[in-house]
């Protein structure tokens, strides 16, 4: 089998990857890209609304430009990128990543590791409604897809279950092109996507929104003829008596993103709420040379912060390629009140690192706490659709004999 | 008259109160940046918006190319805007950043390409129709 030496792998060529890669070739050390499709880009390819780019490059790109940019900067470094190729395996013991190419199989010895392997859409088989398994039933991602690249409409007739913000996007996006949107259905009492995909996706082009809503029964034959919907409780149980049916030929699915760790999760520690490898504030995991960054360390709302990681990582995955030992992540977060995904994990309190927090819940105004201590006030509201972020740097106040740090939203007036 | 309104200029989503009074004179409050002063002035007066979508390609890689207005144009605007976009139909190669339309529907605002769509391979082989 071909054996390949590599200073850095890095395993995917989205935003993360892509920015990893780079970032490692201006190190100065030996750089690979790993990309299962013809061209890299991931998600960003088809993503072809605005809002990226805001915080990376300073103005309003959609997702192709964003993509075309990071292009821009790959091409101005010696990274080698690998399209048509897929991992299979990751051997920690060995150090070495095998590959699959159209020139067969491939061993890679790697100095060190990133991956950035994104996520993937959760089915809506996962959701157990019961009901035939028509055509006509997509999910978010793959309707995109067709839309966006392939020049195909899924249907004539379309409701959207889960209010996500691809599901948003995507229910104006099915309507722009002259698809009939009966509407999103969500089953919380609030939407999942930021308030502004609710206002310029669906207020603006007439698209109902019914919360606390779901999809309780699929009926059809070959292709899916309407769906029933229904009404639920505080516990998300449908409520009898409220059931509607609603004919359409189409049904497109935004219940959420599973980050894609398979080629690690076996042997790096792995966060069961951000369901990503745990990672410090140089996005190391808890294996030395491997590194992870993006969607699949925990979903995230904005490119630009997934970008930001990518850099990150590429650049102590260089150094640790370098033989350059990074100092130990000694101090470790310990979830409190009203924190769900949150990252890093972990932290070396050696420089300032920007984390990110997603609030459990709503909260009107809150306060940041670390140990106890106030360290940023919201004076605005807080929701699950939007990861807070703030540079840590109050390295002060850390005792030596308590590296179990609490960090915590609280409520306030 | 008083509205809140929740504005888009980016993912934040600031909540903004407009208060107009009977003279016409604007007040806002809640916004972050000078962004979200003009998007709430505009959405009170005459609100405006970004178009993004695709446009058909002939001879390329892929069959559309994606397209945004390079500015905002009235949301009133829209619809026949999407309609017009509907009716073109332009030839590969197509790079980032063309112009495919210089003043869409008299707004003084250009359409723009917003992704590489190369011409199409065809093989020696391949029989023309």
């Amino acid at each position: 089998m071909k054996r390949e030496k590599v200073d850095v792998l890095v395993i995917g060529g989205g935003a993360a990857g892509m920015a990893a890669a780079v970032q490692a070739a201006n190190e100065g050390v030996k750089t690979v890209l790993i990309e299962r499709e013809k061209k890299t880009g991931g998600v960003l390819n088809q993503c072809i609304h605005n809002g990226f780019g805001l915080h990376v490059y300073r103005k309003e790109l959609t997702g192709p430009e964003f993509m075309e940019e990071l292009w821009k900067e790959l091409a101005e470094t010696d990274v080698l990128v690998q399209s048509n190729e897929t991992i299979l395996q990751v051997l920690p013991k060995e150090k070495e990543v095998i590959a699959q190419s159209s020139e067969g199989m491939k061993i890679y010895e790697v100095g060190s590791l990133v991956l950035t392997t994104g996520a993937r859409e959760r089915p809506l088989n996962s959701l157990m409604i019961p009901g035939t398994r028509v055509s006509g039933v997509f999910t978010a991602g793959v309707a995109q897809k067709m839309v966006n690249i392939y020049n195909r409409l899924p249907g004539k007739r379309v409701l959207i279950i889960g209010s996500g913000d691809i599901g948003l996007i995507m229910a104006r996006r099915l309507k722009i092109e002259g698809m009939d949107v009966v509407g999103v259905v969500e089953i919380r009492p609030e939407p999942g996507g930021l308030m502004r995909n609710v206002v310029q996706c669906l207020e603006d082009f007439d698209i109902p929104l019914l919360l606390s809503h779901t999809v309780t029964e699929i009926h059809g034959r070959e292709r899916l003829e309407g769906v029933t919907i229904a009404r639920v409780d505080e516990s998300f149980n449908p409520i009898q008596g409220t059931e509607k049916f609603i004919p359409v030929d189409t049904l497109v699915a935004s219940v959420g993103l599973i980050p894609q760790n398979e080629l690690i999760e076996d042997f790096v520690e792995m966060d069961y709420i951000n369901r990503g490898p745990v990672v410090d504030e140089f996005m190391r995991t808890s294996v030395d040379w491997i590194f992870a960054a993006g969607n699949n360390v925990a979903i995230h709302d904005l490119v630009d912060f997934v970008y930001e990681e990518g850099k990150i990582a590429g650049k102590y995955a260089a150094k640790v390629a370098k033989g350059e030992k990074l100092p130990e992540a000694v101090y470790r977060f310990n979830r409190g009140k009203n924190v769900g995904v949150m990252l890093p994990q972990k932290f070396t309190a050696t420089q300032p690192f920007r984390m990110y927090i997603r609030p459990k819940k709503t909260l009107e105004k809150a306060e940041l706490r670390i140990s106890k201590e106030s360290i940023r006030k919201y004076t605005w509201k807080l929701r699950p659709s939007q990861m807070i972020d703030f540079i840590f740097r109050e390295f002060e106040s850390l005792e030596p004999e308590n590296r179990v740090i609490e960090i915590e939203v609280i409520e306030i007036e | 008259m008083s509205k809140r309104i929740v504005c888009v200029a980016c993912p934040i989503g600031c909540e903004i109160d407009v208060q107009v009074a009977e003279n016409g004179e604007l007040k806002i409050s809640g916004n972050r940046c000078k962004r979200g002063y003009e998007y709430a002035k505009d959405e009170v007066t005459d609100p405006k918006r970004v178009l993004t979508m695709s446009v058909k390609v002939e001879d390329g890689e892929i069959e559309l190319v994606s397209v945004k207005t390079d500015g905002v144009i009235p949301k009133k605007l829209i619809p026949q805007a999407i309609e017009f976009l509907k009716t073109l139909k332009i030839s590969a190669p197509v790079n980032a950043g063309d112009v495919l339309v210089e003043d869409l529907l008299g707004t003084g605002v250009k359409v723009v390409a917003t992704r590489t769509v190369p011409k199409r391979y065809h093989s020696k082989l391949e029989i023309q129709a």
